[in-house]
């Protein structure tokens, strides 16, 4: 322990942004130069060591540089200042099956993207079987992959990938890839990566999963190292500061209804009734939904569901449902749904909402994932899953006394 | 200011050997690229590899109808070989042409074409310019044996001068690879660059002796023939008609000349492509 596998130092990386994209040879010699271009500091100074054997996050908004740095790591954007030192193998998941030729077999393509990736021939060929087997596509691996549907596509790519072997693996975003199960083989080989003493460096939004799967975690803001330490310290941090930033309604949902009315604002609000995108388990906190009519509409029905990031519905209220039926709604206007204990695990959740008419046959305005949030750890505090249901563990009494040979549940104290 | 890094490669002053050395690992990567391009280039179609062979020919059948019936260009016969077959003349200069054509016109567009590879994985970015190369040499190989074969039915002896034919194949191939490591960089920083070379092409396949001999040049245009002949590509003509039509050794200037001009480009074209090879991923 105590070796670096990859060293960081100052690292500072440009991009040009081109004011008009035309990458002609008539524009650059009419202008004397290729294109007029500003420039964008992608990453400033950044340093920072990865401990050998480590499960190492890097965390940070969209557009802070997390991603320009790992590909910095893995070589495929140079920095332009400052320098990045691997110490072993590299294998990067950034994008899988992109080395596919979508006319060969899958047989070919394990060999042609293992050898992009940097293996031998015999080794693949002694992985070969493995990576087969991964992947769960047995009967179709002599079949040409544009005959893949796009789960076996991924499947077949990060069998590929992950079968590498490297010392230090890359992943951007958290892999969710393929059915449960998949995912489940996904994690298990994380572990065993992890067991065997490989580093694992992993970019992320999922604070959750970060919290449990990093050993340390780097934060970015706008290309510069904010702090890195110990996973659970700087998560805190990160999401604290986070949900100040975090602006609602742009979460770049999709929308549709009739729209004679149409809902404008959606915000979750804590106990002290601020705006908020983070809160924790059991806390009290209401849902404010703020609309738009442009006409005189009778007995409007308001609805919010929620779903967490892999797309599973985990609830639904409506206002009918409810006992909350307004006779009509005019202009602008707000409602309120207060939930006085939430009873969500800790994760990412979407909020969607939605106005129809009392019927529910018409939509006004349905907005899809108008609000994410976060839900850490809170009270109560239980053991996985998407929901918390409060309960309490006890030996039950009464229950011993019907059996034949009852047992004893002792106390130490 | 620029530290001590680098890891990432920035060496256009690497010498040939860590070039080499380079390239003996990726080995594997460089088989499985050409044969990525091999099989995939006919996949799908009836008649698979069969198509690399009916392009030449189609080629040669319209040129001998155009050039030998309709207008009448009358070679010398092959000297000392005497055979006296147009289609046979054409194609032991269109053949290369064609080759180095393919290697320069599809060279030029695999950064482009294979550029989701470039950004998300890091491997040696040469090895896609080299494979296509590899791949079309390949082909080159197949459309040089059917000449053989044919040469040797109309009553020449190629295979005498086939370790000179092979040799050249590979200078040939050399040259083209040179040219086409600066098109692949030159095409993502400027797409006009593959519209540009089609003309070009086009131009500089008719300023080569190809489908007409050079001694009508020699003869009608005897001061310009010193510029005409800087012209690699008509010094390739010449040797590999030497070697599969007439039936001798290729002159010994013609062979400098070509190595000469042949590692010139390679070298040229190898660090021209490792100074832009660092910002690809950004560029394309």
């Amino acid at each position: 322990m105590g070796d670096v596998a990859v060293n960081i130092e100052g690292v500072s990386k440009r991009f040009r942004l081109y004011r008009e994209r035309n990458q002609s040879l008539k524009a650059a010699i009419m202008r004397g130069r290729r294109a007029a271009y500003e420039e964008f500091w992608a990453l400033k100074d950044v340093s920072f060591e990865i401990p050998q054997g480590s499960t190492f996050g890097i965390i940070g908004e969209n557009g802070s540089g997390k991603s320009t740095l790992l590909n910095c790591v893995a070589k495929i954007l140079r920095p332009d200042k400052g320098s990045v030192t691997t110490h072993g193998s590299i294998g990067a998941l950034l994008e899988l099956g992109s080395g596919f030729h979508p006319e060969l077999s899958g047989r070919e393509n394990v060999y042609l993207n293992g050898s992009i990736l940097g293996m031998k021939k015999a080794e693949i060929a002694r992985r070969f079987d493995e990576i087969v087997d991964f992947s769960g596509i047995e009967e179709f691996i002599d079949q040409p992959v544009k005959n893949y549907s796009s789960g076996m596509y991924v499947r077949l790519g990060f069998s590929v990938a992950i079968n590498l072997d490297p010392d230090i693996l890359l992943v951007d975003e958290v892999l969710a890839v393929g059915d449960v199960s998949f995912q489940d083989k996904c994690m298990e080989k994380f572990a065993d990566f992890r067991r065997a003493g490989k580093t694992v460096v992993v970019v992320s939004h999922a604070m959750g999963s970060l919290r449990t799967l990093c050993d340390d975690v780097a934060w970015l803001k706008h290309g510069e190292l904010v702090e890195v330490g110990a996973a659970n310290d700087v998560v805190d941090t990160y999401v604290d500061e986070a949900h100040v930033e975090r602006e609602t309604l742009t979460t770049g949902g999709s929308r549709w209804g009739s729209g004679e009315v149409r809902i404008v604002g959606v915000e979750l609000l804590d106990a002290e009734a601020t705006p908020t995108t983070c809160v924790r388990t059991g806390d009290s906190v209401a849902v404010r939904v703020r609309y738009h009519a442009s006409e005189r509409i009778e007995r409007p029905i308001f609805g919010l569901a929620l779903e967490n990031l892999e797309g599973v519905y985990v609830w639904a209220h409506h206002s009918r449902d409810g006992g909350f039926v307004p006779d009509f709604i005019e202009r602008d206007g707000a409602v309120e749904l207060r939930i006085p204990s939430l009873m969500l695990q800790p994760g990412t959740f979407d909020l969607l909402a939605s106005i129809v008419d009392y019927t529910a046959t018409h939509t006004f305005d349905f907005l899809r994932h108008c609000l994410r949030f976060d839900v850490e750890a809170g009270t109560p505090r239980e053991s996985g899953g998407i929901v918390a249901l409060g309960g309490t563990w006890s030996a039950a009494a009464d229950a011993a006394a019907e059996l034949p040979q009852p047992g004893r549940i002792g106390s130490r104290t | 200011m620029k530290g001590p890094l680098e890891t990432a490669p920035s060496r256009p002053k690497e010498g040939a050997a860590t070039a080499l050395a380079r390239l003996g690992s990726s080995r594997d990567l460089l088989l499985n690229l050409t044969l990525r391009e091999i099989r995939g280039k006919y996949k799908r179609t009836v008649l698979g590899q069969a198509w690399s062979l009916l392009n030449p020919i189609a080629q040669m059948v319209t040129y001998s109808i155009v050039f030998s019936l309709l207008l009448r260009a009358q070679p010398a016969p092959g000297n000392p070989s005497g055979l006296d077959v147009f289609a046979l003349w054409l194609s032991a200069g269109l053949l290369p042409w064609l080759f180095f054509q393919n290697v320069v016109m599809s060279g030029m567009g695999v950064l482009v074409g294979n550029s989701n590879l470039i950004k998300k994985v890091y491997f040696p970015r040469e090895t896609l310019v080299i494979s296509n190369a590899a791949s079309w040499l390949f082909t080159f190989s197949i459309e040089m044996t059917v000449l053989t074969v044919a040469v040797l039915i109309f009553g020449g002896s190629p295979l005498l001068y086939l370790p000179a034919t092979i040799f050249f194949m590979i200078v040939l191939a050399a040259f083209g690879l040179g040219v086409s490591f600066v098109l692949a960089v030159s095409n993502v920083y400027f797409r006009d660059t593959q519209h540009f070379i089609g003309i070009l092409m086009q131009v500089w396949f008719y300023a080569t002796p190809i489908v007409y001999p050079i001694s009508l040049v020699a003869e009608h245009h005897h001061n310009l023939l010193a510029i005409y002949r800087l012209n690699p590509l008509e010094r390739f003509t010449e040797v590999f008609r030497n070697t599969m039509y007439d039936g001798r050794w290729p002159t010994l200037s013609n062979t400098l000349y070509l190595v000469l001009v042949s590692a010139a480009a390679l070298a040229l074209g190898y660090v021209v492509f490792k100074r832009y090879e660092g910002r690809l991923a950004e560029e394309l």
